[in-house]
């Protein structure tokens, strides 16, 4: 019996459709089933209060500011770096020995697993600098990390900048660094912003690197020495040593709520900036 | 020199700091781990099947292959299921739906590895041990949650690669009295095929390099794995795990698994890139 | 040491421009072949031809924005005031400040129309507020804009009209003090009441500045243009008066250029 086109078309794009619509619901079902067990026990205290007793009760406050610390201190030095890098590769120079080794280097880091990365930081910052398990040695390690993305999305956004721009800066007596000050920068600007962004949201959920760096103390922080207990690893070890069910559910849903909103901080930026141009 | 030098040299400084710090990563990673290596001997290393820090032993090889199963596993998974949901994205459903969901498959891929693992270590592991027994801290759920975890690269990429394709390639194919399925199937999937393969070995990267949810659901066992219910672990877990306590040559043969993952990753871009210069040439 | 100027004939010591055995490659294409000529200031002088003929690029390399490019190259010199614009201590910010551009396309600059006009002034270190205003409103008023822009200088300058536009570069490049205009086909693409409105401000302007212009056509040429040079594959085939070259050209091609011939 020959299978006609039509049925065989029928029978693939069934598959196709089952196989499509099961997997997106079992993913997105993962996210439905941290946020219905967890969001309801989110109340300002959770965030306000630290974890006491391990973190079988108390809050997640520590964890918050070292989040955050050490989000900002990749940010800080990553973001100059990269940045200052997408600039000489598109301002400074053409495609040569030198940008292909750049660029080479680049590809390389971006496929680096975090856990070599924790190896590199703990061996490099945490002992042989002798920062200790600090916010500082867990920061520079997330910002080799998110070097690469800020390279890429930042040598995006200046390529996007037309040249025409550049040529009447030029043209009205700019040198090179005035026209990527005053001309180049402020418009891909919006570009590179969506490249820290994005930076942010692999911070906030890395994990392997962070334990291997900034240690795993849920004490509140003093000093850039100090070392930290972020979002992700307190959720992890709370998972993982069976702490508290609630408190792991309730971490969770805290967590998919800030990459929800860093997300959709970058998309919108994307949006505003592609349609502006 | 001018101002205008200064800036331009230090720019040029600036971006060398990629380069540099590869370079340190791979020196420091090297300078632990090498000497553990030389001392043990590459084959019992890569070779030796026990791993017993507290009796000097220091083989790998069930992690190489506990590594090497969990990848293909995520790959029987996450790719078939990913290409389907890049052609679902693409050539099945209104250009709307498409331009709702596409954003929620990159917020997918952007959740931490943890919340995926928390997930298989609740629901995953307990079907598994229910339907299947065994400790249900397995492959299977490894690969099960891998999978899941490369679908957002590999639909992503797989689905970009599909819309980029000129609109002539499903125009002709139409019109020369193709089906729908029959274009996707013979016409465009092929013609993607570099994008494809490319999303599929981003995948792998992202596959072999994942730690935490490996650690909380694949079981920690140090001995070789004999099913896919066998409790296992990977070169990333096996350095994750042991990395808070271990000292001495322990630490340094955490080092020296971490040299072999290096290589390992080091080789699979190369791969990428031959493939990805071939595809354009 | 400023490279001198040969002493060799009175006409070139008092030339504003010389440019001299003058040839400009890109990589390997000549695109410029031995070209020698003298410009007297205040006057009109139009670059005529055909497109491809090098015209663009003999106002790029007079204000070295052919420098940006990369493998390019010349030989012969251009003497801007008996000074050698190619020599080693020359500043490229302040030779082009001393010749302004304007482009065959209206580029306004992603800013205000005020910021657009003080752009240039502002890399010259000026950024007092009240010398900043004098100098955009002296500018605009000599593009023949200010009346048109004068109660919006703060809203952004892409939303203006494309003559409008041209005429704030021209503004622009006013706001600079420069010696020399250089206008590449200004009125391409704007509708005939402006380009009567910028013909009409060159003949003005060059009482004070000399103007390089890449006539649009042959008419707005013999409209506007002193001297002429008619161009053609990158070489100079004549030069002369306007009323001359127009009326009895000495060079065939030119005759067949102008006829219409070709073009």
């Amino acid at each position: 019996m020959k299978i006609s086109r039509h049925h065989t078309q029928g029978l693939a794009k069934g598959v196709i459709w089952v196989a499509a619509f099961s997997t997106l619901a079992v993913m997105f079902w993962i996210l439905y089933q941290v946020l219905r067990e967890g969001l309801p026990l989110l109340h300002p205290d959770f965030f306000i209060q630290a974890p006491r007793q391990m973190g079988r009760a108390g809050g997640i406050f520590s964890t918050i500011i070292g989040t955050i610390a050490l989000t900002v201190v990749a940010i800080v030095i990553a973001t100059p770096l990269g940045v200052g890098t997408a600039i000489f590769l598109q301002e400074y120079t053409r495609e040569s020995g030198v940008s292909r080794v750049i660029r080479f280097g680049t590809d390389c880091l971006a496929g680096v697993p975090s856990i070599i990365f924790g190896l590199f930081g703990f061996v490099f910052f945490v002992i042989f600098l002798r920062m200790g398990w600090s916010i500082l040695s867990g920061g520079l390690t997330l910002a080799t990390m998110i070097l690469p993305t800020i390279i890429c999305t930042a040598e995006e956004a200046i390529k996007s900048v037309p040249y025409t721009y550049r040529e009447v800066s030029f043209a009205l007596g700019g040198t090179r660094w005035q026209t990527i000050r005053k001309m180049v920068l402020p418009n891909a600007f919006p570009g590179i912003l969506t490249g820290v962004l994005l930076g942010v949201g692999r911070s906030v959920g890395e994990t392997a690197a962070v334990i291997l760096t900034a240690g795993s103390s849920f004490i509140t922080p003093d000093s850039l020495f100090s070392p930290i207990r972020t979002m992700a690893v307190h959720f992890y070890i709370l998972a993982r040593e069976g702490i508290s069910m609630e408190m792991a559910y309730a971490t969770g849903a805290a967590l998919i709520l800030l990459i929800l909103a860093i997300n959709t901080g970058a998309n919108w930026m994307m949006y505003r900036y592609a349609h502006k141009a | 020199m001018s101002k205008e030098k200064i800036l331009e040299k230090s720019f040029l400084l600036i971006a060398l700091s990629s380069i540099s710090i590869l370079a340190l990563i791979a020196f420091f990673i090297f300078q632990q781990g090498i000497p553990l290596i030389w001392k043990v001997g590459l084959n019992s290393f890569l070779l030796g099947d026990r791993w017993f820090p507290s009796k000097e032993s220091f083989g790998i090889f069930p992690m190489i292959v506990g590594s090497f199963w969990v990848t293909l596993g995520s790959l029987i998974v996450g790719v078939p299921l990913g290409v389907a949901c890049a052609v679902f994205l693409c050539e099945l459903i209104p250009p709307t739906i498409a331009m709702i969901l596409r954003p929620m498959i990159q917020l997918l891929g952007a959740i931490p590895s943890v919340i995926y693992g928390f997930w298989g270590l609740i629901v995953l592991v307990p079907l598994i041990r229910d339907s299947f027994g065994g400790p249900g801290l397995s492959i299977l759920a490894g690969s099960l949650v891998l999978g899941i975890m490369i679908l957002p690269t590999i639909i992503s990429i797989s689905e970009d690669s599909l819309r980029a394709l000129p609109r002539t390639y499903k125009e002709g194919a139409l019109s020369l009295g193709a089906t729908h399925w029959q274009t996707i199937w013979r016409v465009l999937l092929p013609a993607a095929r570099s994008g494809i393969v490319a999303s599929i070995i981003l995948g792998m990267g992202r596959a072999i390099g994942e730690t935490m949810a490996m650690i909380m659901i694949l079981g920690n066992a140090t001995q070789l794995p004999n099913s896919i219910l066998s409790s296992a672990r990977t070169l990333t877990t096996n350095i994750g795990i042991e990395m808070g306590y271990a000292s001495g040559d322990h630490r340094q043969a955490l080092f020296a698994t971490g040299v072999v993952l290096f290589f390992i990753i080091m080789g699979l871009n190369s791969v990428a890139l031959i493939i990805s210069r071939k595809g354009r040439a | 040491m400023p490279i001198r100027l040969e002493e060799s004939s009175f006409m070139e010591k008092q030339a504003k421009i010389a440019i001299q055995n003058f040839h400009f490659y890109y990589g390997t294409f000549m695109a410029l072949k031995d070209l020698n000529l003298s410009i007297q200031p205040n006057q009109i002088f139009a670059i005529l031809g055909p497109a491809r003929s090098g015209k663009t690029t003999l106002l790029k390399s007079m204000n070295r924005l052919t420098d940006l490019i990369f493998g390019t190259s010349h030989t012969g010199q251009i003497f801007i005031d008996s000074q050698e614009i190619y020599g080693p201590e020359i500043s490229l910010p302040e030779l082009r400040r001393r010749l302004g551009m304007v482009f065959d396309l209206p580029t306004a600059l992603p800013l205000s129309i005020f910021e657009n006009v003080a752009y240039g002034p502002r890399f010259k270190g000026l950024s007092e507020k009240s010398r900043l205003e004098e100098i955009v409103e002296k500018s605009l008023q000599a593009a023949v804009l200010w009346d048109e822009v004068k109660d919006r200088l703060q809203s952004s300058a892409l939303r203006l009209s494309g003559g409008q536009q041209q005429r704030l570069c021209i503004a622009r490049m006013l706001a600079l003090e420069p010696e020399i205009l250089m206008l590449d086909e200004p009125c391409s693409g704007l509708d005939p009441i402006s380009t009567a409105s910028i013909e009409e401000s060159l003949t003005k302007l060059k009482e004070k500045y000399t103007i390089l212009l890449v006539p649009h056509n042959i008419q707005q040429a013999s409209r506007v243009a002193d001297r002429v040079g008619f161009f053609l594959e990158g070489k100079m085939v004549e030069e002369g008066s306007a009323f001359d070259l127009f009326t009895r050209p000495k060079n065939k091609k030119t005759e067949d250029y102008i006829s219409g011939k070709f073009g």
